[in-house]
């Protein structure tokens, strides 16, 4: 079984490319037990939502300045 | 739309330009420098316009492409000494936060209803000035990523870096980004 370390690592590449069955097996298994790594999987996901709106601002101007 | 106008919608977007170049170069004269040729650029290339898209979308579009050029630009000089102390910096701050087994020192907990930080213009300032607060490489990967919108394999290959060495500043910037909000937004501890 990984870290929560290495846990964290794949959360993170989980964004950049798709992780094989094993990696996602090892990985819901783990956050099934492990509450500082969902409460980092949320911290995760949110970057990415907040980096999309930021990025969608410049072309619809949605976000309030 | 005629090319007057056109060159209106152009300049009016200015500030907007500004703003998004200054977050990822980080640099005042940096920001101008690739905007003014972002403006010099679509006015030249007005011809090209179709009207499809809108005026920002393009304009951005080559914006982004004069960014990347000037990151690659970067990629090419030495780091700076100051640069690779900070990148340890967070490198160690990050190690800090697991013990010997790589389990947490402390557990990080939810944040409460992020969704509706995204309404808040404090917010935005508190995101800017966490992005600001990373190290240079570790920032310009993140950015490429996910203010450019870039794939991984793209950057690597912009940057002359490893798929590897990509994953781990990209994780870096992670744990690094939601120990700022956490502490300067969310109020954890």
């Amino acid at each position: 079984m990984l870290s929560c370390r290495e846990e964290t690592e794949l959360m993170s590449q989980r964004l950049d490319r798709p992780l094989s069955f094993g990696e996602r097996f090892g990985l819901r298994f783990h956050l099934l037990f492990c509450r500082g790594c969902r409460a980092t999987q949320q911290h995760f996901a949110f970057l990415r939502t907040a980096t999309r709106a930021w990025r969608e601002h410049h072309d619809v101007d949605s976000i309030p300045r | 739309m005629t090319q007057h106008e056109l060159s209106g919608a152009v300049s009016a977007l200015r500030p907007r330009l500004l703003r998004f170049a200054h977050l990822q170069l980080r640099d005042t004269s940096a920001a101008e420098d690739v905007v003014q040729d972002t403006l010099l650029a679509a006015t030249e290339r007005a011809h090209q316009f179709a009207g499809a898209a809108a005026v920002s979308t393009w304009v951005f579009a080559i914006l982004k492409n004069k960014i990347i050029d000037e990151f690659r630009r970067r990629s090419r000089q030495p780091q700076a000494d100051v640069d690779v102390e900070q990148e340890q910096g967070l490198e160690d701050a990050l190690e800090d936060q697991f013990d010997e087994r790589g389990h947490w020192v402390s557990h990080p907990t939810p944040w409460a209803d992020p969704q509706a930080s995204l309404e808040q213009k404090r917010f935005w300032a508190v995101f800017e000035i966490c992005i600001s607060g990373l190290p240079e490489k570790t920032a310009r990967v993140f950015g490429m990523r996910e203010l450019l919108g870039m794939e991984t394999e793209e950057i690597c290959k912009e940057l002359g870096l490893s798929t590897s060495n990509c994953w781990v500043l990209l994780h870096r910037a992670r744990l690094g980004l939601r120990d700022c909000l956490s502490r300067r937004w969310f109020g954890e501890n």
